[in-house]
């Protein structure tokens, strides 16, 4: 079973990224929307948790939640892949089973 | 007749996912009106708010970030963002908008109106308002 986890608030504003992070299993993929695109970039205090995650999940953020925050994609992490709408659909449909974190 | 009294706007969250920066500028712009002593403050993610290149067209969303620009002609000029914020978010001051005012009494001298704080200077700021409105 591959699961999409949608998180769509920043890991400094509140645990919602954390805790999903801690609940994922090999193979899912996180989805960062909204606020949560935050966590996606470079030398945050979140990085490292981020970075953590990726040797088990894929990360993904959602392209124009990024450029409304003014977030270039050369601020991100390292192997994070930027969507677009269609791609978050695409995203949807491809995994099993969706869980929103709020 | 009525006393000026020391303001304090106090912004913790990022622009767009939730209503709260919106709001804040909001009451900031209506309470001008008012003639008082107004400082704003962007501490945690309230940081993101200031933050320049903004373009909302994808998101379907008013691009507000414009705005802040706006807050010099209002007499509004005190403008503190936190140090330790900005560093938990790999910011500096250079990811920022470049807000400024313009002094009548130094013939209109172009000045900034962010100043990068720490947060024990910020809580100093806080303890000396006398208003102190959160959002």
């Amino acid at each position: 079973m591959s699961m999409l986890h949608i998180v769509n608030k920043s890991a400094l504003d509140r645990n919602s990224l954390e805790t999903c992070v801690n609940h994922t299993v090999k193979g899912a993929t996180i989805l960062m929307i909204e606020d949560g695109v935050y966590s996606a970039m470079k030398n945050t205090a979140s990085t490292g948790m981020v970075e953590g995650a990726m040797k088990d999940v894929s990360v993904a953020v959602l392209g124009p939640d990024l450029k409304a925050r003014g977030i270039s994609e050369d601020k991100l992490i390292d192997g994070v892949t930027v969507v677009d709408y269609a791609g978050f659909v695409e995203l949807t449909t491809k995994n099993d089973s969706v869980q929103s974190w709020l | 007749m009525s006393e000026v009294k020391k303001f304090l706007y106090v912004n913790r969250k990022a622009p767009y996912g939730t209503i709260y920066a919106w709001e804040s500028l909001e009451v900031v712009l209506i309470g001008a009106a008012f003639d008082q002593d107004v400082a704003l403050a962007f501490i945690d993610d309230g940081v993101y708010q200031l933050v320049k290149g903004q373009d909302t067209k994808e998101i379907g969303m008013k691009n507000f970030s414009p705005t802040y620009s706006a807050l010099g002609d209002y007499d509004i000029n005190k403008i503190y963002v936190e140090k330790e914020s900005l560093e938990a978010r790999g910011l500096t001051i250079d990811d920022l908008q470049h807000l400024v005012w313009e002094d009548e009494d130094e013939d209109w001298a172009e000045k900034d109106s962010i100043k990068v704080v720490s947060s024990a200077e910020m809580a100093e700021i806080m303890d000396q308002s006398e208003v102190v409105l959160s959002f």
